[in-house]
């Protein structure tokens, strides 16, 4: 078969379990909803904002939740993998290891974009304003694509450690922050209704990261996971 | 005779520790080599180097043809797999567990082939049944299932014993039997002397990093394997000095 092929099916196949996987238990997305739904109530008590300076936050407050959610997420996608050993399966593929981490990252991005689906509207009727725009989801869609692009690079590293829940956002944070701050930059002149074109600069900045860090995590990944 | 597993000098280190120290290893075609040694000798690193999980820091590993680490996909085709953990899916069931690993194997069509394995490991009543309800001998019977879907040239084996009853135990066997008569490669690490003697075709004593001694079947007295093995584990203990100085 040709090594293609077999890439991308490698790639594909650890998509579907995840999915299916997730379709039976709902562990991963529940719990993320569970903690991004509280970070929006926590936030909305602990402030108690009127109106207006909480529009001013909004872009934070969504990201803070997308950011921390998706850590959880991050955290148990690859503790399910190393607890029963089924990390040693996946890299026994007679494949480039990248599939793995292709499939692993795209199941990942998957579960933050449900999130992110289910928090927007909740968001929305909760304060009742329509925050749910393409360009947001847009936003969306590349900020979390570069968050899952190094977040499961890094939790593949994190999980070998006994500290691991501690040590992926120690890892993970620092990092990310171009990619969070141009995510909020984005979002916040969405939300105030700047026109797109004020707005290319951070665009492009998302787009930039989402390369590097797939770059990286597709060049490091194989030396990474073998001990 | 076709070698079909050749190491060469394979150096492994964890850290300043030395765990493998220049070990030399083959197995020709068809060869059930039972790896016998004491915990902390070495053997599931060997066997975790030889599946590409763990990358030798010298020496040289041929596994079919191909060289490790630089043509490990190619290598991890030829192999199957079977560790202490089952690598399988809980919240899958036994059937969802081999399509998956058919898939990333590259297979195709394989429905009836997945039917063929769970008969083979005397699972094909319970492949709707999720994985975490199965008991530690089915989940290692899949376990095998697992490890031989893609018909693997050799089948690596790190006690695949531990934890089981003595009816999974002997089920194991009759499997692992069936298998080696396909004229199928087995290096299997074992704690249970009676069972591997009654399985390998040959017995390599790893000891301290490295194997000291290899012997067939045919040439150890009935009931003879672990006073063979302590024969040998004794012998190198006398000169215990030299082999730490080496
Ligand atoms: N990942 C690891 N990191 C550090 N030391 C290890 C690691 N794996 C094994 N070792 C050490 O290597 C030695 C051999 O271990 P192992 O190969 O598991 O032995 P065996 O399987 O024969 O009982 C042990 O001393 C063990 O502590
Ligand atoms: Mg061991």
């Amino acid at each position: 078969m040709q090594p293609k092929t077999s890439f991308f099916k490698a790639m594909f196949a650890v998509v579907w379990k995840d999915l299916i996987a997730e379709l039976r238990g709902k562990e991963l997305i529940s719990a993320m909803l569970v903690f991004a739904l509280l970070v929006i109530f926590i936030f909305n008590f602990a402030l108690e904002l009127d109106p207006k300076t909480r529009s001013a936050l909004t872009a934070g407050i969504l990201w803070v939740t997308i950011i921390f959610a998706g850590n959880l997420g991050l955290n148990r996608s690859m503790a399910v993998e190393k607890d029963r050993g089924c990390l040693d399966g996946l890299l026994l593929a007679p494949v480039d290891r990248t599939a793995i981490y292709f499939g692993k990252s795209i199941a990942n991005w998957i579960f933050m974009l449900i999130v992110a689906m289910i928090v927007l509207p909740i968001y929305s009727i909760l304060y009742n304003t329509n925050i749910i725009s393409p360009a947001l989801l847009l936003v969306i869609l590349l900020g979390s694509e570069g968050y899952v692009a190094i977040g499961t690079l890094l939790a593949s590293m994190a999980v070998q450690a006994r500290t691991r829940d501690i040590l992926l956002p120690i890892l993970l944070f620092p990092v990310i922050l171009p990619v969070l701050i141009a995510a909020v930059k984005a979002s916040a002149g969405i939300l105030s209704g700047f026109p797109f074109s004020d707005l290319q600069t951070w665009f492009n900045l998302l787009i930039v990261y989402d390369i590097i860090f797939t770059s990286v995590a597709f060049m490091v990944f194989d030396s990474v996971v073998e001990e | 005779m076709i070698t079909i597993i050749e190491v060469r000098n394979l150096i492994k280190r964890f850290g300043h520790k030395q765990v493998l120290r220049k070990l030399n290893f083959s197995v020709q075609q068809g060869e059930f080599v039972a790896l016998l040694g004491s915990n902390g000798a070495g053997k599931t690193t060997l066997l975790r180097t030889l599946s590409s999980l763990s990358k030798p820091n010298y020496g040289e590993i041929q596994i079919a043809g191909y060289y490790l680490p630089g043509q490990s996909a190619q290598v991890r085709k030829k192999l199957g797999v079977v560790s202490h953990l089952p690598l399988l899916y809980g919240d899958l069931n036994a059937e969802e567990n081999l399509k998956f690993y058919g898939r990333l194997y590259g297979l195709s069509d394989f429905q009836n082939h997945i039917e063929e394995i769970l008969q083979l490991v005397g699972l094909l009543k319970r492949k709707k049944d999720l994985v975490r309800t199965f008991s530690r001998g089915m989940q290692q019977r899949l376990a095998i299932g697992r490890a031989i879907i893609h018909d693997p040239e050799v089948l690596l084996l790190d006690e695949p014993h531990t934890g089981l009853d003595q009816d999974a135990a002997n089920m194991l066997d009759t499997l692992l039997q069936e298998i080696a008569s396909r004229g199928r490669t087995v290096v299997m690490t074992s704690h249970d002397f009676p069972r591997v003697a009654n399985l390998a075709t040959r017995f390599d004593v790893l000891y301290k990093g490295i194997i000291h001694s290899s012997k067939f079947a045919k040439d150890l007295p009935q009931h003879g394997l672990l006073a063979y093995y302590q024969s040998i584990v004794d012998e190198i203990d006398a000169g215990g000095e030299n082999q730490d100085a080496a």
